[in-house]
């Protein structure tokens, strides 16, 4: 039968607190690898246990050989090496190709590791070219030609038109958004590694914070940090032998459709739908089985389209259920209990990984004051770029 | 000189294939494409998004078309466009069906209505003129 069959278990994890200023002054290597030997450590496993290895497409000292680099480097034998360039859904995109790769027999342990380079981004280089990168803006691409000229640069700008087109469609109001980054930060509040630790907020303050892009302002958008996270993937076999209550992979899904906002191909539909259908129908649970949801938040506007869309609430009454709603640690629907990318800090490629490690934290009884009482089953949602790659996954804890 | 921006850059550098589609912004000509089977698109391509036909034609568009969405740039989102705020980036879905990202000129930033109609503004620059949109009053 297709699809993952609970054959590969998340086993151990590790994460930088982010950082609005690097600590560390370390090329990528260095980051890699110490960030392997935590996950490792949390997993009691060593290297010697590692046949495999899921990076981002990130590591400076190197523009190819990424996998090789990082073997070498960590002396690692791969049987499954992998660069993944899903934006913030590489994380979730990961754990996946992990689990299917132990699942297919390929490998049996995999360590996934994302992060952001450490050293500040040379300030040499014009912010222009920094948007231009991240938007894939080199000469004869779409974006280069025919969005950044017209001002569609960064990713700010796509969000605050899909809410747009969401209040037009179904009515939303600025508390509504509001919401969602309060009870966040709340949550933040019980994480010592949140950027925003010891600061809590309240609907005004987001409100009388600056508007950046109608609708969205300062404080329901992310902000950038330093940092990253690993998480080792192993087989069931081994899983059930581990230091820690393995987290099974039982559902995953995928689904991109574009890559400009421009492209998607309904603003308030978004392509998170079927990637989270097929989570969880191959996960083969309902949705009020779900103990903790974990939901990719570079803003407030993601959370809302991703409760809907991931089928927590019917189409349009999004707004309304976080209204309803307490999605702290503390409420009925605890939602990104680190506090979110918003408020946990969102570590550039590794932010989507945060969704991970605190599932894992929460599944294994380890998330300190912000612990729930139960916590078996956890959905997680990857994002990247502007709505464009999605990836859901369907944790169990047993 | 930009009717509409105080600097603006970056300007688009076409490609061979994507040149006729700047060529024809300096007659005002809007150009989409399409392929053997029907299919309208938009951005210049080799290819059909819907079914990969690379037997394509120029077509050129009405220039009319609804805003399917907006936002008003409070604060610029790159230094280019520090000067032009608040400017107002729109999503338009064009009369023949694709949707296009532009600026939204000659609008009020705090009275935009989504779905409603507008045309193409043409801002010359020295080597090709950029299709922005004005709302239709």
């Amino acid at each position: 039968m297709a699809g993952l069959h609970g054959g590969a278990a998340i086993v151990g994890i590790a994460e930088f607190a982010p950082e609005r200023k690097p600590s560390r002054s370390w090329m990528g290597c260095e980051v890699y690898s110490e960030l392997a030997r935590q996950a490792l450590d949390d997993a009691g496993m060593s290297i010697r246990d590692v046949d495999g290895i899921i990076t981002g497409n990130n590591l400076q000292e190197a523009q190819m050989f990424i996998p090789a680099t990082l073997i070498e480097y960590m002396g690692i034998e791969s049987h499954f090496s992998e660069v993944l360039d899903l934006g913030g859904a590489s994380g979730a995109g990961a754990v996946m190709r992990a689990a299917a790769a132990i699942e297919a027999g390929l490998c049996e342990t995999v360590v996934c590791i994302i992060h952001t380079t450490m050293p500040q981004i040379n300030p040499n280089v014009p912010r222009i070219q920094r948007a231009r990168d991240w938007g894939g803006g080199v000469w004869g691409s779409p974006q280069a030609e025919f969005e950044i000229p017209f001002g569609a640069i960064q990713g700010s700008y796509g969000y605050a038109m899909i809410a747009n087109r969401y209040r037009h469609e179904f009515g939303l109001t600025y508390e509504q958004l509001a919401k969602i980054a309060v009870d966040q930060r709340t949550n933040a509040l019980a994480n010592p590694k949140a950027v925003f630790r010891g600061q809590p907020i309240t609907i005004d303050d987001v409100l009388n914070s600056p508007m950046i892009v109608d609708p969205l302002h300062m404080l329901e958008i992310v902000m950038p940090c330093f940092g990253g996270a690993a998480v080792v993937v192993t087989s069931k076999e081994r899983a059930a032998r581990g230091r820690n209550r393995p987290a099974y992979v039982i559902g995953a899904g995928e689904n991109t459709t574009h890559r400009s906002v421009t492209y998607d191909p309904d603003f308030t539909h978004s392509p998170i739908k079927a990637a989270a259908d097929r989570a969880f129908a191959m996960a083969g649970i309902k949705r009020d089985e779900v103990d903790m949801a974990s939901l990719y938040d570079c803003y407030t506007i993601t959370v809302l389209l991703t409760i809907e869309d991931a089928g927590f609430c019917a189409k349009g009454e999004g707004p309304k259920f976080v209204e309803e709603h307490d999605l702290t640690y503390k409420g009925d629907f605890p939602m990104n209990t680190h506090g979110g990318q918003l408020s946990f800090g969102q570590s550039g490629m590794a932010g989507g990984m945060s969704h991970i490690t605190e599932a894992y934290l929460q599944l294994t009884g380890r998330a300190g004051e912000r612990q729930l009482k139960r916590c078996d089953t956890v959905f997680v949602n990857g994002n990247g770029g502007i709505m464009s790659e999605q990836v859901s996954l369907v944790l169990r804890g047993e | 000189m930009s009717k509409y921006r105080k600097n603006p850059v970056p300007v688009p550098v076409p490609t061979p294939v994507t040149q006729p589609f700047w060529d024809a912004t300096k007659e005002h000509r809007l150009l989409l494409q399409r392929c053997a089977k029907g299919h309208v698109f938009y951005y210049a391509r080799t290819h059909c998004p819907e079914c990969l036909s690379n037997e394509v034609t120029w077509v050129e568009a009405s220039g009319r078309g609804k805003l399917y969405s907006y936002t008003v740039a409070r604060r610029p989102q790159a230094p280019e466009f520090a000067e032009d705020v608040p400017y107002i980036i729109a999503a338009i879905t064009l009369e023949e069906g694709p949707r296009m990202t532009s600026l939204l000129v000659e609008a009020d930033p705090d009275n935009v209505r989504i779905d409603g109609p507008v045309e193409v503004a043409w801002d010359d620059l020295d080597e090709l003129a950029m299709p922005y949109f004005r709302p239709v009053r």
